[in-house]
């Protein structure tokens, strides 16, 4: 174990505790700036696609995490950020114009909503995003001189200064684009957590008395998550949309949401990282699958090409996670990680949960 | 005339959101949580009816058969109580909506899996039967859907009223540590709640295969089950069912009166309008605590 000598009041609030873990975020950047000249482009599209993951997962890990509000109903989000992006840039705008507002319309739809949606608790919250999710997908279809209707909605290739960054002919530079993107994200979110906006996330979360009482304005604090959370989200939806260059209201199913929640659960609730740890095994699951599949039928010529396979296997491996570990993939390299610091002084019940009881909502 | 037939059928279609939206209410009064996999309990509860009724398959006699599948579903609703949801007591409900969106798609897997994806028909006693009342066309099917409905809102109702296990169940929500004090043991009611709630799910699975033909993905009407319980307000048993009744007679008639697409969305729009109105639903069960 390592102590840090703090010499200033800064130090407890620093975003890395000392700069070797400063070190490690450069050199984990580097090494992902450098990817496209070592993995072939169909690993580089799927790395793509978990980036993309990854910043809607931060989204969704805003409020769920770090504000403790529930929400079923984030795809809607992503697909306001996907048709806005792809809306603007077919009248003419260009992206740097169109992305920032795609991920600002969901933030300020998403904020607008929230007014009336803070009021509700826990599961009313859950629900009302739910019946939000079918109403935008329904006005998507409606709202076809805009979306292109059923038919869809043809994301055209981004252009920044001349630079093309079309994800077919050029996926080298659309996956730069993704990481400076998230790596921007990235940044902004762990500094709006240290900053006093996100330690009121962190006390709503926590207790929303104590935080009224720490005079909190709570409805304020959780309309601003919940807007920051959507805008993110948007973002992510816009490069999906490019990701996927063609697109209609499909694309963000009911099934999309669902596996957001797979993302921040899985991943971690409550930590930065946990969104990138779902992200990556929420992409690596299905190809594991198919893999296996596939060898499976030529080795033992067993076929189990079933359909809703995939999502049994993630179901199955949700049930296990909130069963066995709660704190989710990253909480579980957090124990290792303190067992090897530790060792040989780590005690087996160090984790142990306490026995809890349901505080009844009921009664406020 | 016309309006009248809409309602109707309304009606007897609002009934079955309403015994879909019961079970949630049930659970949600006795434990606290939301079962997200609603309704894909019912679909399940509907294929295991089918699978003991239909010729080709069990071809038991309606009503014993459909009495077997609720009691089977009430085995499945218990066991997954006992588990699965109860190595999460006391966690908070988040937990528990995701798990139970897990289970709906593991109900969903087990019943493609063996009965396919393809639409099949429940053999019905009541099938093409209808009443005629001076023009209005009601089916058979439809008025036993309101009369079974009106009998178990009513069962239930006495049941948490009146019985031992429902005033422990209500005790055990209202809290738990509390109940537990006072010897309710927690734990076994619960899985009992559940399992009640797994049988009223398969009869509204069997009201609901009687009007149409079912699949696996049946199970999403339990998102508009959902609209009902919540225009009601969770906990109200009755409030459930008349939430269900009016957002069943609605959809008809958005259907019919106003441009497409609508219909669809009509119930969550009712229910955002409730719910931001009155946060709690029209019989709200949350109240502020008096410090």
């Amino acid at each position: 174990m390592k102590v840090i000598f703090k010499t200033s009041y800064d130090n407890d609030i620093d975003l890395h505790e000392d700069g070797w873990a400063r070190g490690k975020i450069a050199l984990l950047l580097a090494v992902m700036a450098l990817l496209p000249f070592v993995v072939g482009e169909y690993y580089l599209a799927e790395v793509t696609n978990t980036l993309i993951w990854a910043l809607a997962g931060m989204g969704l890990m805003l409020l769920v995490g770090h504000t403790g509000q529930a929400s079923l109903g984030h795809a809607a989000f992503l697909a306001i950020g996907a048709y806005t992006d792809a809306a603007l840039m077919n009248i003419g705008v260009p992206w740097l114009i169109s992305f920032p507002l795609a991920g600002i319309a969901a933030g300020v739809f998403g904020a607008i909503v929230a007014i009336p949606a803070v009021r509700m608790s826990g599961i009313y919250l859950a629900i009302a995003t739910l019946a939000l999710f079918v109403i935008v997908e329904e006005v998507i279809i409606i709202a076809e001189p805009i979306t292109g209707g059923v038919g869809g909605i043809f994301a055209p290739s981004i252009d920044i200064f001349g630079i093309d960054f079309d994800r077919y002919s050029n996926l080298d530079n659309f996956y730069w684009l993704c990481l400076v993107v998230v790596a921007l994200v990235t940044w902004g979110y762990a500094n709006l957590m240290r900053s006093p906006t996100g330690r009121s996330f962190l006390a709503v979360r926590d207790s929303e008395v104590s935080a009224r009482a720490l005079g909190i304005n709570v409805t304020r604090t959780r309309s601003l998550a919940f807007g920051l959370s959507c805008a993110m989200t948007g973002l992510a939806g816009s490069l999906m949309g490019h990701y996927i260059a063609f697109f209609n209201y499909e694309l963000f199913s009911i099934f999309i949401s669902i596996n957001l929640l797979l993302v921040v659960t899985i991943g971690g609730l409550g930590f930065i990282q946990g969104a990138f740890f779902g992200a990556i095994l929420i992409s690596a699951v299905p190809q594991v699958i198919s893999i296996l599949r596939d060898t499976l039928k030529s080795s033992a010529g067993i076929d189990l090409s079933m359909p809703g396979l995939d999502t049994l296997i993630f179901s199955i491996i949700l049930v296990t996670f909130i069963i066995y570990e709660p704190n989710g993939l990253y909480g579980r390299w957090l124990k290792i990680r303190a067992w090897f610091q530790l060792f040989p002084l780590a005690r087996r019940d160090m984790f142990r949960r306490q026995k809890t009881y349901v505080k009844t909502e009921r009664m406020k | 005339m016309e309006i009248i037939q809409l309602i109707v059928g309304g009606i007897a279609s609002g009934c079955i959101y309403g015994l879909v939206a019961l079970g949630f209410v049930l659970i949600y009064k006795a434990t606290e949580g939301v079962n997200f996999a609603q309704g894909d309990m019912m679909m399940l509860g509907a294929f295991i009816a089918l699978g003991l009724v239909n010729s080709e398959y069990g071809a038991l006699a309606f009503i014993p058969g459909v009495i077997l599948a609720a009691a089977i579903m009430g085995g499945v609703g218990y066991g997954v109580d006992r588990f699965v949801v109860r190595k999460i007591f006391g966690q908070p409900q988040f937990a528990l909506v995701i798990l139970t969106i897990a289970m709906g798609f593991v109900f969903r897997f087990v019943a493609g899996a063996i009965w396919g994806f393809t639409p099949l028909v429940l053999e019905t006693p009541f099938a093409g039967k209808v009443f005629d009342v001076g023009g209005l066309i009601i089916g058979y099917e439809d008025v036993t859907t309101i009369i079974v409905t009106a009998l178990l809102t009513m069962g239930l109702w006495a049941f948490f009223q009146f019985t031992k296990l429902g005033l422990a169940a209500q005790a055990a929500s209202q809290n738990q540590m509390a109940a537990y004090i006072v010897g309710v043991p927690v734990h076994r009611v619960n899985s009992m709640i559940w399992a009640l709630s797994g049988a009223v799910s398969t009869i509204a699975g069997v009201l609901y295969a009687s009007k149409g033909a079912i699949d696996p993905n049946i199970g999403l009407l339990g998102m508009k089950a959902f609209a009902a319980a919540v225009i009601g307000g969770f906990g109200s048993l009755p409030g459930a069912l008349l939430g269900g009744i009016l957002i069943g007679v609605i959809e008809p008639l958005a259907a019919r009166y106003l441009p497409g697409g609508f219909s669809q969305m009509s119930p969550y729009i009712i229910m955002l309008v409730v719910l931001v109105t009155r946060p709690n639903g029209l019989f709200a069960q949350i109240y502020a605590k008096k410090v």
